[in-house]
């Protein structure tokens, strides 16, 4: 069956068109488009854009484990409504993905349940524990495709040096979530005037940075690739600038809300608006949107995270630490074409070409013979979100309430629809 | 009155309205019968899931001077430690039909998450390191009892700042009624971004104290030496503790006040606590006269 998409704006960061035509999906593929060949279906899309699938590189499905929150049928479902065709799911599962048949469970769910691709990270640390490292080649031969401890961190550094030494070897990146613990201390919100103000225990930039800087170390001592999740101080921004420039092999990622927020969001408790790391101030948000213009910053990763609202509805303290966010990244990112900090095409790239690219995923391209992995997103559209809008299994989004631009109207996996918002007519 | 959950958000007409109120209130207690049936019928309960002597019982005599049925609830043997959530334990006190709820709690922001949820006012009697408002007002009153107006008054507060939710709601009190405030602590003990309230964060009593109007001492806690925020008791009390040499530094006539309870030797000296600048009782008697005037105030004045 041959669908035409026609009058749309195609963007493809791969190739760098950007310009209003027409392409064609036939056999779950981006066809060749041939003017003498009848489609079977027109969809009409004047005014929207059309754009590869977005790949987030930092989703937590939950399961197995904790299907309470969120499973790989609603997480997934969550995403393409968000415009996602491929989304990876984090280690820190029940039990933890530390082993080739845990990563195998989560392959074999995704393919019973999934709306959209899933590839699997798996733990970088048995148990994630940080001490003694998993079995990276088997669980690459399973597929997984990069190795995360996450939250867990790995305090010591000479295990964090054995870990990327071997992932190297493996010919898998490591993405490491830069919190020094100890320095964080019972922090739960960035320290600063919001923080003081709140009465609330804070964590201050420098727990970030001064691991992004061993971190980034290890990875010139190492020669191994590493990619820094949700950096979220304008340091760390730095500090990843000047070791790309000096030849580290480092790649590095932000959230929506690290982009579109800051520490202000705390000031009524909105447990909404906690999670690890914080959120910080209006000078962090700045150089995150500067990093990410520039290409310091490679991509948008939302860090996904849901709980259940009775693990947020508590004392602020209590409260559990993360946000959902595969639902509203695009008009997050789209806040930034719209102030004109990053083009149409800029903003595409750093949702589909280029996290693709950072771990070496399909995707990413509109690419005769690609895989139509497709999304197709209405720039204008101007939406509140509430709750029931959402297709994840929690709610725990700090723009709940808010007036949103832009958001995916029909998005293709292998050239099925995987959602299609209801009243576009598709 | 909606409740009273900070200083912050108080207007000074609101403060200068609620001590007008206390100044009425302190009479009652003076009277031989010490009660008037202003708050007959009305329940009041005291949630304190945070161990409270001198807040909860200053609570409960105001209720009771004002004839409210007053209810003590602690976290030990409450619903809480069988593992209800605060929101739902607030709900049940709620179907109960209290009238007002007087919290205080460990973690800041309880007071205002409950507020968001019930329908009664809610009191915030120190949340976490947020505030303490009737400690402000109290202090505010005990103040302008013994200086008259606090215009261009200095007021120095010495000690953890940072954990100190008497310091943040004595800070916005005594800033709206016009003081200037200084905070002093060693740079440990004094929080990050603490200018933005307006005040001036000084590292010796020497800069902390010179031309001080009031001082008030916060009560060093000693769980904070396990979190390396200063090395010892005895460099403490020699480097920030108030004694008669120290207190020669401020203005002739300077008073001192302590939420308590004291520490004698550490922060404060005995000589100086029980000195004639001393306010340190008269905070304690004001503090149920501010009560009573809270609890009338947010139960709608009717009287």
């Amino acid at each position: 069956m041959r669908t035409r998409i026609r009058g749309a704006r195609i963007l493809d960061p791969s190739s760098g068109r950007d310009e209003i035509g027409e392409l064609d999906i036939d056999d779950g593929q981006i066809a060749e488009l041939d003017s003498g060949a009848t489609p079977d279906q027109v969809i009409e899309a004047e005014g929207l854009w059309l754009a590869p699938g977005f790949v987030d590189l930092h989703t937590h499905l939950r399961e197995p484990g904790q299907e309470y929150k969120e499973d790989i049928a609603t997480g997934t479902r969550a995403a393409a409504a968000g415009g996602y065709t491929a989304v990876c799911t984090m280690a820190n599962t029940d039990p933890v993905n530390d082993s080739p048949a845990v990563t195998e469970y989560i392959r074999r769910r995704a393919h019973e349940s999934a709306a959209v691709r899933v590839h699997v990270i798996a733990a970088a640390t048995q148990q994630l524990r940080g001490e003694i490292m998993s079995e990276m080649a088997s669980l690459a031969s399973a597929g997984a495709v990069a190795f995360s401890d996450d939250g867990a961190v790995i305090r010591n550094a000479s295990v964090m040096r054995r870990v990327l030494e071997y992932a190297r070897g493996v010919g898998r990146p490591v993405i490491a979530h830069c919190e020094d613990l100890d320095l964080r201390g019972s922090g739960v919100v960035h320290e600063g005037a919001s923080a003081t103000c709140c009465g609330l225990p804070g964590s201050p930039a420098e727990a970030e940075t001064v691991m992004v800087a061993r971190d980034v170390e290890l990875a010139r001592l190492t020669g191994a690739h590493l990619h820094i999740a949700h950096v979220s101080a304008g340091r760390s921004v730095d500090i990843i600038r000047e070791a790309k420039e000096s030849g580290v092999r480092v790649t590095a990622e932000v959230t929506p809300h690290h982009l579109c927020l800051t520490d202000e969001a705390i000031l009524n408790y909105d447990t909404n608006a906690k999670m690890a790391p914080p959120l910080r101030t209006a000078r962090d948000q700045e150089a995150l949107r500067q990093g990410l213009a520039d290409g310091t910053i490679d991509c948008v990763a939302t860090d996904h995270a849901p709980h259940a609202a009775y693990e947020k509805d508590l004392e602020f303290t209590a409260a559990a630490f993360g946000v959902v966010g595969l639902e509203t990244a695009l008009p997050c990112v789209m806040e930034l074409v719209i102030e004109g900090r990053l083009s149409a095409l800029d903003a595409m790239a750093r949702l589909s070409t280029r996290p693709a690219r950072v771990l070496g995923l399909r995707g990413g391209t509109l690419e005769t013979g690609a895989p139509a992995d497709l999304v197709l997103i209405d720039p204008e559209q101007v939406w509140k979100l509430e709750a029931v809008d959402l297709h994840s299994r929690s709610r725990n989004s700090p723009f709940l309430g808010r007036e949103l631009r832009g958001r995916a109207m029909l998005t293709w996996v292998g050239g099925h629809v995987v959602h299609a918002l209801d009243g576009d007519g598709a | 009155m909606r409740g009273l959950l900070g200083i912050q958000d108080l207007p000074r007409t609101e403060i200068e309205r609620i001590l007008d109120t206390a100044e009425a209130m302190v009479e009652i207690s003076q009277r031989e019968i010490k009660r008037v049936p202003t708050l007959r019928g009305r329940t009041v309960i005291n949630l304190f899931l945070e161990p409270s002597t001198r807040t909860r019982v200053s609570f409960e005599i105001a209720a009771k001077r004002l004839s409210a049925d007053a209810i003590n609830v602690s976290s030990s043997g409450s619903s809480l430690s069988k593992a209800e959530t605060l929101a739902d334990m607030g709900q049940n006190l709620a179907a109960m039909n209290a009238d007002v709820l007087v919290v205080r709690d460990r973690t800041a922001g309880v007071p205002k998450m409950l507020a968001d949820r019930l329908p009664m006012p809610v009191i915030n009697a120190g949340d976490g390191c947020h505030e303490h408002p009737t400690q402000a007002l109290l202090d505010v009153f005990t103040v302008r009892q013994s200086l008259g107006t606090l215009d261009s008054r200095v007021v120095a507060i010495v000690g953890d700042i940072s954990h100190s939710r008497v310091a943040r709601s004595d800070i916005h009190a005594f800033t709206k009624m016009g003081a200037e405030v200084r905070v002093a602590g060693p740079p440990t003990m004094l929080p990050a971004g603490i200018d933005v309230l307006g005040v001036k964060a000084c590292f010796s009593m020497e800069e902390a104290l010179d031309g001080a109007d009031v001082i008030i001492m916060l009560r060093i806690q000693r769980e904070r030496l396990e979190q390396a925020l200063f090395p010892s008791v005895r460099e403490y009390s020699l480097t920030f503790g108030l004694n008669l040499r120290t207190l020669a530094l401020a203005k002739p006539d300077a008073i001192v006040l302590h939420p308590g309870p004291i520490n004698r030797g550490v922060e404060i000296s005995g000589e100086v606590a029980d000195a004639e600048p001393s306010r340190i009782l008269d905070q304690v008697t004001n503090g149920v006269a501010v009560r009573m005037a809270v609890l009338y105030l947010v139960t709608g004045e009717q009287a």
